[in-house]
């Protein structure tokens, strides 16, 4: 009797990690697929604002904007190149930024608690560490598409001088992820929304966005407002783009500690969030 | 199939608290559910009962004690045993972003089932939570009792060995637990085995095969339904109101009816076999209560009897 009970509990088990088995590996792949669904319900405002905001930025500063620095310091104003060709890499990282601010505060916050189908995931085999990443590649394929319209774009506006260009693609990809994912682990510690969210757009985001070399060079800033570029993923983002797009010139080393220093905060972000995740599903 | 599906040998679960002691949520609970049994987790709000579950549903590390479901330890074959299981919380957490059907074909995908499965199991699904007509709804426009049996169905589509249902009819209204129920009773003639929390006696009347009563952690009395009505209460229970001013007073001579008399701020409860015979000797005795009622026995019974409290406070 009780082979037989052993034998058939040896079964079950069987049966339940071969179930199991898919998911163990592919689970992430299970939970961008739920995210890809719920962007096609907003699919529209995702294409609208990825080709609209190129649009709006590069004729506003791009060719407004840039009108006036060109009139006054001739067509190699910034770094030796126009306005445009300087702006436009920057223009690009935010882009990714932007779509980081979005995909990675309010659908997070919603996930945990609003409508937490998070905990209904994590019901089923998938396990805490695969949404995050699910949410992830998800993001990061949105961010694909935005930032690539943008770049072509760019290339329309004739704003890309160097032959590498392509490059500042994935540069705002991995820039945008590694501010991202900082932001969704930050969102996640977050029992309740009063108004942190907002907090964050406006006292990070802004800031960022304003001081990390995007609209002028880092160096015409006073030395005690540099250090803003020096911490933000976006300055270092945004200069390497720029030595792909139009040569800036800087060391060697500079350009590696941006690879480095973008990659370090992706990686803590990740982590950090994969854990915070599992501590709030698994109580 | 093994013997057991899931045994618990004193489970506990604490949660430390700051500056203070930790807080024992569950506090060593055993007992073996077989499977195609129908077993519940009977209790009021707080005894422990959705801490127990999600130990079970392999959503929660135990502090101490054993656990093993489907001959598998949860600390480490967590995606092994969620596989085999299906969940139905006490808490909503269906997607309002996707369409009812929607919301079928997305949790079939985290079991990576096929895709063209997982349609035809939809379907089916819908049909089983009579909500064929509603597929291509937002979840949002559904009743209560919709979305229950929504995620009763969601909760079915990989197939499940054992079903876990956290207050499955909580909040919903009488009709709506009805059809609820009658669901839940065909999945049980069908051989899925059921682990359900409640706090309602009449529930756990209805679908369990057996029950445990849990209060403050601790499991107070385990038995059938009917065993337990027997062992802790009697057969009819007597209610009598003679208004709270003399309730008191009365109480005093009629303590010896019945089995035992329970005296509550407002009513009076007489335990006997036979509550009318009870009611006459009142009347005999010149005792007119302004209400009074004669009733099965019942879990509730039961529940004030191992406790001195009543479930639903």
């Amino acid at each position: 009797m009780g082979d037989i009970s052993d034998e058939m509990r040896a079964e079950t088990r069987a049966a339940a990690v071969a179930a199991a088995a898919r998911t163990r590996r592919y689970g992430s792949w299970y939970v961008a697929e739920h995210r890809f669904r719920v962007m096609r319900s907003y699919a529209q405002t995702v294409l609208f604002t990825a080709v609209g905001s190129p649009l709006v930025y590069l004729y506003a500063m791009g060719v407004g904007l840039a009108s006036l620095v060109d009139g006054n310091l001739g067509d190699d104003a910034v770094d030796g190149v126009s306005y445009l060709a300087f702006l436009a890499p920057a223009l690009l990282a935010s882009s990714a930024i932007a779509v980081a601010s979005e995909e990675f505060t309010y659908p997070i916050m919603l996930g945990f608690k609003w409508n937490p189908t998070f905990f209904g995931m994590n019901a089923s085999s998938i396990q805490p560490g695969q949404i995050i990443n699910g949410l992830v590649i998800s993001v990061a394929a949105r961010m694909l598409v935005t930032c690539t319209i943008f770049y072509v774009f760019m290339l329309a506006f004739g704003a890309v001088p160097g032959r590498l260009g392509f490059v500042a693609v994935p540069v705002a990809l991995v820039t945008g992820l590694a501010f991202g994912v900082l932001v969704m682990a930050y969102t996640a510690t977050l029992k309740d929304d009063t108004g942190q969210l907002a907090m964050v757009q406006r006292f990070v985001i802004l800031p960022m966005t304003l001081f990390s070399g995007t609209f002028f060079p880092l160096d015409v800033l006073p030395p005690y407002l540099q250090w803003i570029g020096w911490v933000s993923p976006l300055w270092h983002g945004t200069e390497l783009s720029r030595v792909f797009a139009y040569g800036l010139s800087e060391p060697i080393w500079l350009s590696l500690v941006h690879v480095l220093y973008l990659a370090a905060l992706l990686a803590i972000g990740w982590v950090w969030a994969r854990r915070l995740a599992t501590r709030r599903l698994n109580k | 199939m093994p013997a057991t599906v899931i045994a618990t040998q004193n489970l506990v679960k604490s949660y430390p608290v700051k500056n203070s002691k930790d807080f024992v949520a569950v506090d060593g609970i055993s007992f073996e559910v077989a499977p195609g049994e129908s077993f519940g987790l009977l209790g009021p709000n707080g005894a422990g009962k959705s801490t127990t579950m999600r130990m079970i549903g392999a959503v929660s590390t135990r502090t101490s004690g054993d656990l093993d479901v489907l001959g598998l330890d949860p600390n480490r074959y967590g995606p092994e045993i969620r596989s085999q299981l299906g969940v139905v919380p006490q808490e909503n957490n269906l997607d309002m972003e996707l369409k009812v059907r929607e919301n079928l074909l997305v949790y079939g995908r985290y079991f990576g089932l096929p895709r063209a499965r997982v349609a035809r199991r939809a379907d089916e699904l819908l049909e089983f939570a009579q909500l064929a007509d509603k597929a291509g709804a937002k979840v949002d426009d559904l009743s209560g009792g919709m979305k229950r049996r929504l995620t009763i169905a969601r909760a079915l589509i990989n197939d499940p060995r054992i079903l876990l249902l956290d207050e499955p009819t909580t909040g919903l209204d009488p009709q709506a637990r009805h059809i609820l129920w009658d669901r839940l009773f065909r999945l049980k003639e069908q051989g899925t085995t059921l682990l359900l929390t409640t706090h309602y006696m009449d529930e756990a009347e209805q679908l369990c095969d057996r029950l445990v009563v849990v209060d403050k952690g601790r499991i107070m009395a385990e038995g059938s339904p009917v065993d337990l009505i027997r062992r802790y209460s009697s057969r009819e229970v007597l209610e009598v109101r003679f208004g709270s001013t003399q309730n008191a007073e009365v109480a005093g001579r009629i303590q010896s009816y019945g089995e035992r008399v329970d005296v509550l701020p407002d009513r009076i409860l007489v335990y006997s076999d036979s509550g009318e015979n009870e009611l006459e000797r009142m009347t005999a005795a010149g005792l007119h209560p302004i209400t009074s009622l004669v009733r099965r026995s019942s879990l509730e019974d039961v529940f004030l009897r191992l406790t001195g409290r009543n479930l639903i406070e």
